[in-house]
């Protein structure tokens, strides 16, 4: 007692101290301000802070070299604008339509600057409440039954300011500098402060620590005037274009693997860095030998008594000295400013820079903590877009989502449709839909069957790692099975050592289109939802467990899967079957026949024609499908009405025809399409 | 049809049975190999074989020879052994010695020669067969080349014996194959004849005879007794294979009519087993002589297509009507016997022909299936969806598109204020149904051609998704009004041309309409006014509402709304409504219906306050009492929910039938039925119904109960009855009474997928046996998918035992500081893992 006493009077007498919002976001870099979005709209009580005096005071800095590597492409030729945002990978989502990138740099790869510009039009257009010039220096919790998820969080500035919030969202990004430390790791210039005038570099010899796109991008700038460079590090180099990962190396940095494997002095090494020593001579050269050679010597005497690689082995590699060492290792998460209490974590391996989170984006440790933006790259990295501004805006959007079910009862947005509109209804999302397409694997469209398959209901972009909890955190119900759609790679088509070009490396035909190897749509079909545990045992690299059955719409030159035979046909087929029933649409005539010769009706004709909404068809369309053989002509077979019609037999035939001969002139064309 | 394969496959069986039981045993192996010694001693008499020489040594490259090796089996079946003979190189015999025997092959019966094959004689496995049982049935296949011949063959068998008759386009084909196969097996049954000159077939009654097809014709001999007449011909409808041919001499075979004398039920002919209908010819004592002769009748147009049998009623106890005279089986389990009224023997063959042909084709897709599996997935990438496939045929033809404006996310809102009324089709261009109604859009654009205030236009929300967010259009097509400025209206009609350019025009007028005037009001029922609609609406519907009634009039305005555009809705409330009303005896508030150009004024009490209440009633005095039903406005009806009795009819129904009708329709309690004609003319479709009724279109016109929505039974109304309001009216109380059989039921068949989908799951489980597909797979508990197995984590690769990828990755760090310390180092550290780079 005596204690709960004495932690109200605590709290009472800091209470006026304390600054109350329910939702604190820290850092209004594209993340934080896209959250802020997205509260805004939902008319919540929120604020975000930044320590710099504007929004996105990394891209101030970063990249050194100021060329984006995020694509800026305006023209598509097509105006559909949420397709077009799969090939604008710098606009946040907005309602406001002059927040489009493209209208900000005619670039195809901007210079930051401009996206430092374009973050501030979308914080003060959208009229978004960001507190500037405010560092979050310490956060730790307070315990309230009350509160939302059990505790407060109170957060403190670099003014001693406290601020209290109910959810903490963190889009504070990776902006830690990597170091390494070995002997001799002082003379190691950073990438954050290193020269970027080439001047600089002229006739040196440089060593750059790192393989990263930062490591490459300053390798690009001082190419020309360096005597060369080699590059150094534990991993061997990992192609963007090999991985389909746009993280690893973007082609627009890749001139030193040019130069490299034309032998123009240039080179690229792999060691471990650990392994690594520098020792710097008289003339201010630097050498480097193995922390090894360092352990067993005497480390006070001079470079002479130094044993180097190459005193052992003349031709050792890295033997020639190097005028100046540059480490571009990248970024991790500041993970300084939690209390303990918040057990913010680490990942584990190659995540060991993010901290830890669950698919939903909260935190491991601590309810009500979300991890947003870059910062949240554990869930996919390596994998997908998660870590970018095109991939995370739509996570950004999912976990707003999540948090107005959670909160305020929101359920997750959704629409209802007839069944007759399910294939539709996919086609749609998988040719437009942009955050299907750069969160590949990640988000996917939900479709939530209603009873007896007459209707489903349609939820876009769920974060799928969380599928089992689907209708704990969407508020949706899911007791009559669930289609999964979801875009995937081929299982076995990207990596850092595949070859990518190989001939029939696509595939044309529908049948086999679950070999496809490029970006497609993949549809999953569960008769229940999965189980947490189910979510656990699956298949290492499949996003979901076994599904009662799949789908996969071969993949596409164009990423147009609207072909009538060879997408939307299959999936009608696959889609018929799970739910048993037939999809087809009919002209009204065939309907009216229906109507009177069967007892029951097809989907289509019970929620259209019966509905008075038949399809009459422009009389063109019906001798097309006569021609087909789908649709009996009645009307050539007057006369005395008891002999068999020869048009009757006509149409028989004709569908014979084409069952005999299908229709694929071009089949070679498709085949050959990628060679 | 399961049922009907097996009994196929066993008859089949059977006849290789019959076949291979003629062979005497010890072949163990096909193809002997002997010495020309050894050959010659083990010849027994009586026994065939085929011989083929071969000099030691020689690579036996002869690609003849691997035919002849390969008929081995097919040739043992007929007892019929193959040898190859070495020849040792010294050999000259006969056989051996001489350089040109060594491409021939010798047929022996016992140790004589009966001829010898050149090898081009022998191309495969069937000319092979072929042309060796053509060498031995010699006797039993007569061989004709003239007609003079075949007349003389033709005339000695008859009263003695059968001839079935065969033309091959050529010998050693696969045709001729199944025709000796068939005389193996048959020909001391039946005499054969073979021929290859297509002029015989042309004079044995074919007129246009397909030369490059082989025929086989039955020749009735046994029966002929006018020996100056030809025998009866049964041609063989399907294609010249083994089982076929079998499947035709059974059928020929058997009694022309079967005499029956138990239930339907459980009658069964050869021609169920071999999955052929059977008709039955209901008969009784005293016509029993007379229905013989009509059953013989019958069967000899149905020989091969179906069984015929005759059974006497006085021997069964059906329970079937009494006017009932043909029953029909199929051989399919399951589907009942149908019990049918025919008056003419060409509608039973009509019956069990049009049945025919469809199961043919069935069969033969079916066939088609099981031959090939690539077959089945054929059937599947064929669009068998009618709109999409006839939307693609025509999407090459260019759309007259230039009546209607496209709009886009920029020109969207500012082109709805330029015109009075905008109509908007929201579509997709890739999506069949938008597409299909696109067309009929075009159409409407042609008819509305310069009509003043009304824009038509299009949005395709494939290019402008946010438009058609922004307008709530999420499902594609969807049309909508819009009028300046102001309230839009979502069109809920047909998709059809007429339908919309009607609801266009009707919507131009407010609905309801006030009326000013009583002039107006007269006018506005009569049809006339106002004068833009003269040509578009059936019924004008006018409120007359006194100034007190404020509160009806509401639910009538709100009605309008919502039929607006479907109906022409009036309303008078001045102060003379009182008389207007009066004159057609009711009181305001109340409707008056005008309908075919004010003839007719209708006075309706509006009792119903609320809206719904007066759009349901609206609805249902709009209905005809007498309808012609045609495709657009069966729906309307169908809504009752309630059985159909519909007069069907080639062209207009006659003035008495149409008055008999109308009478019933307005004297019996309408809630009973909806009465309802159907002109074939207009709608022929109507015929697809009356198929699907009584298998064939009978003699119209032809009144037809069908319970929609109960049962699914269909009645046909007797067609010795004249239609009148008594006949139907007794007839139907024999129907409620259930003293009448149906005719056919409605088929309660759920709608299934038409064709399976490709089985992804289980093409992945054997293309990738080892992708661990199945749960079982246990992981750990670890969140993370798979551990970090490489340097630098890479995990995109993917798939290879990972035992492998480690132990390819062990030595890869460091290569390139060649043969340094520092590999060895790393080599050690291996167990670490760096994440950094």
């Amino acid at each position: 007692l005596g204690l709960a006493l004495y932690a109200g009077s605590l709290c009472a007498a800091n209470g006026a101290a304390f600054l109350y919002h329910d939702y604190c976001v820290i850092g209004a870099g594209p993340s934080g301000l896209q959250a802020a979005y997205f509260l805004q709209q939902a008319g919540r009580d929120y604020v975000v802070f930044e320590r710099s005096h504007a929004p996105g005071s990394f891209f101030a800095l970063y990249p050194r070299h100021r060329k984006l590597i995020s694509i800026n492409k305006r023209y598509t030729g097509k105006s559909n604008s949420e397709f077009n945002l799969r090939h604008d990978w710098n606009s946040l989502l907005s309602h406001d339509r002059r927040l489009l990138f493209r209208r900000y740099s005619r670039d195809f790869f901007p210079d930051a600057d401009v996206m430092v510009r374009y973050l501030e039009d979308f914080a003060s257009l959208l009229k978004l409440r960001v507190q500037y010039n405010t560092a979050i220096i310490h956060v730790t919790l307070e315990r309230d039954e009350q509160a939302w998820n059990g505790h407060y969080f109170l957060l403190t500035d670099q003014d001693r300011q406290n601020y209290k919030c109910s959810s903490l969202l963190v889009a504070t990004g990776t902006w830690v500098p990597n170091v390494v430390n070995f002997p001799g790791s002082e003379y190691v210039e950073g990438y954050e402060t290193v020269s970027i005038n080439p001047e600089d570099f002229a006739g040196q010899t440089v060593l750059i620590l790192g393989r990263g796109n930062s490591a490459f991008e300053t390798a690009e700038n001082i190419l020309g005037v360096t005597n060369f460079i080699h590059m150094v590090s534990r991993s061997r180099v990992r192609l963007s274009w090999a991985t389909h990962y746009v993280g690893d190396l973007r082609a627009i940095n890749n001139g030193l693997l040019d130069t490299y494997q034309l032998k123009s002095l240039d080179g690229l090494l792999e060691g471990d860095l650990e392994d690594l020593a520098i020792v710097k001579d008289k003339k201010g050269k630097l050498h480097i030998t193995l922390r090894f050679y360092l352990e067993n010597r005497n480390t006070s005497a001079g470079i002479d008594s130094i044993t180097l690689p190459q005193d052992e082995l003349d031709n050792f590699a890295t033997r020639a000295p190097y005028d100046r060492v540059i480490r571009c290792l990248g970024w991790k998460f500041d993970f300084s400013i939690y209390n303990r209490s918040l057990r913010m974590m680490p990942g584990k391996g190659n995540k060991k820079k993010y901290p830890q989170i669950k698919p939903s984006y909260e935190s491991r440790g601590t309810r009500g903590l979300f991890v947003l933006g870059t910062a949240s790259h554990s869930v996919d990295f390596r994998k997908s877009a998660g870590g970018f501004i095109h991939g995370f805006r739509y996570t950004t959007r999912a976990v707003h989502r999540l948090l107005e079910n959670r909160h305020h009862g929101v359920p997750w947005p959704s629409t209802v449709y007839p069944i007759t509109q399910l294939t539709n209804s996919i086609i749609k999302r998988v040719n437009e839909a942009s955050g299907l397409y750069q969160m590949f694997s990640v988000l996917a469209d939900i479709i939530l069957l209603r009873e007896n398959a007459t209707a489903f209901e349609y939820l876009e972009e769920y974060p799928v790692g969380v599928l089992a909890e689907l209708e704990m955190q969407t508020g949706r119900k899911a007791p009559n099975g669930l289609f999964v759609v979801i875009m995937e790679y081929g299982r076995n088509f990207s990596g850092a050592d595949k070859d990518v070009f190989y001939y029939n490396r696509a595939v044309g035909e529908a049948q086999h289109a679950w070999q496809s190897n490029f970006l497609h749509p993949v549809i999953y079909y569960y008769k229940h939802l999965p189980t947490e545990r189910e979510m656990r045992l699956r298949p290492p690299d499949w996003p979901l467990p076994r599904p009662d059955a799949v789908h996969h719409i071969v993949e596409d030159f164009l990423t147009d899967w609207t072909a009538p035979n060879a997408h939307i046909l299959p999936l009608r087929r696959f889609l018929e079957n799970c739910l048993s029933t037939d999809l087809r649409n009919f002209f009204a005539e065939s309907c009216f026949l229906f109507a009177f010769t069967r007892q029951k009706l097809p989907p289509f004709c019970r929620q259209g024609y019966v509905r008075m909404q038949g399809l009459v068809g422009s009389e063109g369309l019906r001798r097309h499908a006569v021609e087909a053989g789908l649709l009996e002509d009645y009307s050539l077979t007057d006369f005395s009405g008891n002999r068999a019609p020869d048009s009757y037999e006509g149409s028989q035939d004709q569908l014979l025809r084409d069952h005999t001969i299908p229709v694929r002139p071009l089949q070679h064309l498709v085949n050959a399409k990628d060679e | 049809m399961s049922a009907q394969k097996d009994r196929w496959v066993s008859s089949l069986s059977f006849l290789l049975f019959c076949a291979s039981s003629i062979p005497t045993q010890g072949s163990a192996r096909l193809l002997q190999e002997l010495s020309p010694q050894e050959y010659f001693g083990s010849l027994q008499a009586g026994r065939a074989s085929l011989a083929y020489f071969s000099p030691n040594g020689s690579p036996g490259a002869q690609p003849f020879l691997e035919q002849i090796e390969n008929s081995a089996e097919a040739l043992q079946d007929y007892g019929i052994s193959v040898v190859k003979v070495n020849c040792p190189k010294e050999d000259v015999s006969r056989y051996c010695g001489k350089e040109n025997s060594l491409r021939k092959a010798y047929l022996f019966r016992g140790n004589m020669l009966i001829r010898e094959f050149p090898t081009d004689a022998l191309f495969d496995v069937n000319s092979v067969v072929a042309n060796v049982l053509f060498a031995l049935l010699f006797n039993e296949v007569k061989y004709v080349e003239t007609l003079a011949d075949l007349q003389n063959i033709e005339n000695a068998l008859k009263g003695r014996s059968n001839m079935v008759f065969a033309y091959v386009p050529a010998t050693g084909t696969a045709e001729h194959r199944a025709v000796m196969e068939a005389a193996f097996v048959y020909g001391t049954v039946h005499q054969f004849v073979l021929t290859t000159e297509a002029t015989l077939l042309k004079d044995a009654g074919n007129d246009e005879p397909d030369v490059s097809s082989a025929r086989l014709l039955f020749c009735h001999c046994q029966r002929a007794t006018d020996l100056a007449q030809p025998c009866r011909r049964t041609a063989m409808g399907q294609a010249l294979t083994m089982l076929n041919i079998h499947r035709h001499l059974k059928l020929m075979g058997a009694p022309l009519v079967t005499e029956v004398a138990e239930h339907p039920e459980k009658v069964s002919t050869v021609h169920l087993q071999l999955g052929l209908p059977l008709v039955f010819i209901l008969s009784q004592k005293e016509t029993y002589e007379a229905d013989r002769r009509t059953a013989e009748f019958v069967a000899w147009q149905l020989l091969g297509k179906a069984g015929v049998a005759l059974l006497s009623r006085d021997l069964v106890d059906l329970n079937i009507l009494l006017r009932s005279n043909v029953a029909l089986k199929t051989p399919d389990e399951g589907v009942p016997i149908k019990y049918l009224v025919l008056e003419d023997t060409d509608e039973v063959i009509t019956l069990v022909e049009d049945k025919s042909k469809v199961e043919q084709i069935q069969e033969e897709e079916e066939e088609d299936e099981q031959d090939e599996d690539e077959k089945e997935n054929d059937n599947q990438d064929i669009q068998d969806d009618q709109v999409v496939e006839a939307v693609s045929r025509d999407k090459k033809r260019e759309l007259p598109l230039e009546q209607i404006l496209v709009l886009t996310e920029e020109t969207f809102h500012s082109a709805l204020l330029e015109t009075a009324r905008t109509v908007v089709l929201f579509y997709a261009s890739w999506e069949a149904v938008s597409l299909a109604v696109l067309r009929s859009y075009t159409e409407v654009a042609d008819h509305l051609k310069g009509t003043r205030g009304v824009l038509l236009s299009r949005v395709n929300c494939w290019d402008w998704p946010g438009v058609c967010t922004k307008e709530n259009v999420t499902q594609f097509p969807a049309i909508k009004i819009y009028e300046k400025g102001e309230r839009s209206v979502m069109y809920d009609g047909m998709w059809g041309t007429e339908e919309l350019t009607s609801f266009i025009m009707l919507s131009r007028v407010s609905c309801p309409l006030k009326l000013a005037t009583i002039e107006e009001a007269e006018g506005y029922l009569r049809g006339e006014f106002p004068s833009e609609l003269s040509s578009y609406h059936h019924t004008s519907i006018l409120g007359v509402f006194s100034t007190a009634t404020s509160e009806a009039r509401e639910a009538f305005e709100e009605a309008g709304n919502i039929l607006s555009g479907h109906v022409t809705m009036g309303m008078y409330f001045e102060d003379d409504a009182l008389a207007l009303s009066r004159k057609y005896a009711v009181s305001p508030p109340a409707l008056l219906l005008g309908r075919s150009g004010g003839r007719s004024v209708e006075g309706i009490a509006l009792s119903k306050q609320s809206a719904q209440d007066v759009v349901r009633m609206i609805r249902y005095e709009l209905l005809d009492v007498f309808p012609e039903i045609t495709v657009q406005n069966l729906p309307r009806y169908l809504q009752l929910r309630k059985p159909f009795l519909i007069l069907f009819s080639d062209g207009d129904i006659g003035q008495m039938e149409s008055k008999e009708m109308l009478k019933l329709a307005k004297g019996r309690p309408q809630q009973a039925f909806v009465a309802c004609w159907l002109n074939l003319k207009r709608t022929p479709v109507g015929r697809g119904v009356l198929k699907a009724y009584f298998a064939t279109v009978p003699s119209l016109p032809l009144l037809v109960w069908v319970n929609l929505h109960a049962g699914g039974q269909v009645f046909k109304f007797p067609s010795e009855q004249t239609i009148t309001e008594t006949n139907i009216l007794s007839w139907l109380e024999k129907l409620k009474a259930g003293l009448e059989i149906p005719s056919s039921t409605l088929s309660e068949e759920d709608w299934k997928p038409p064709l399976p989908a490709y089985d992804f799951l289980q093409m992945m489980e054997t293309a990738v046996p080892e992708l661990p597909l199945h749960t079982s797979h246990r992981h750990g508990d670890t969140p993370a998918r798979r551990p970090p197995e490489s340097p630098g984590g890479d995990t995109t690769v993917r798939e290879e035992p990972p035992q492998e990828t480690k132990a390819e990755k062990v030595g890869s760090p460091g290569r390139d500081l060649r043969g340094t310390a520092p590999r060895l180092a790393a080599r050690e550290k291996q167990g670490k893992r760096h994440s950094e780079l």
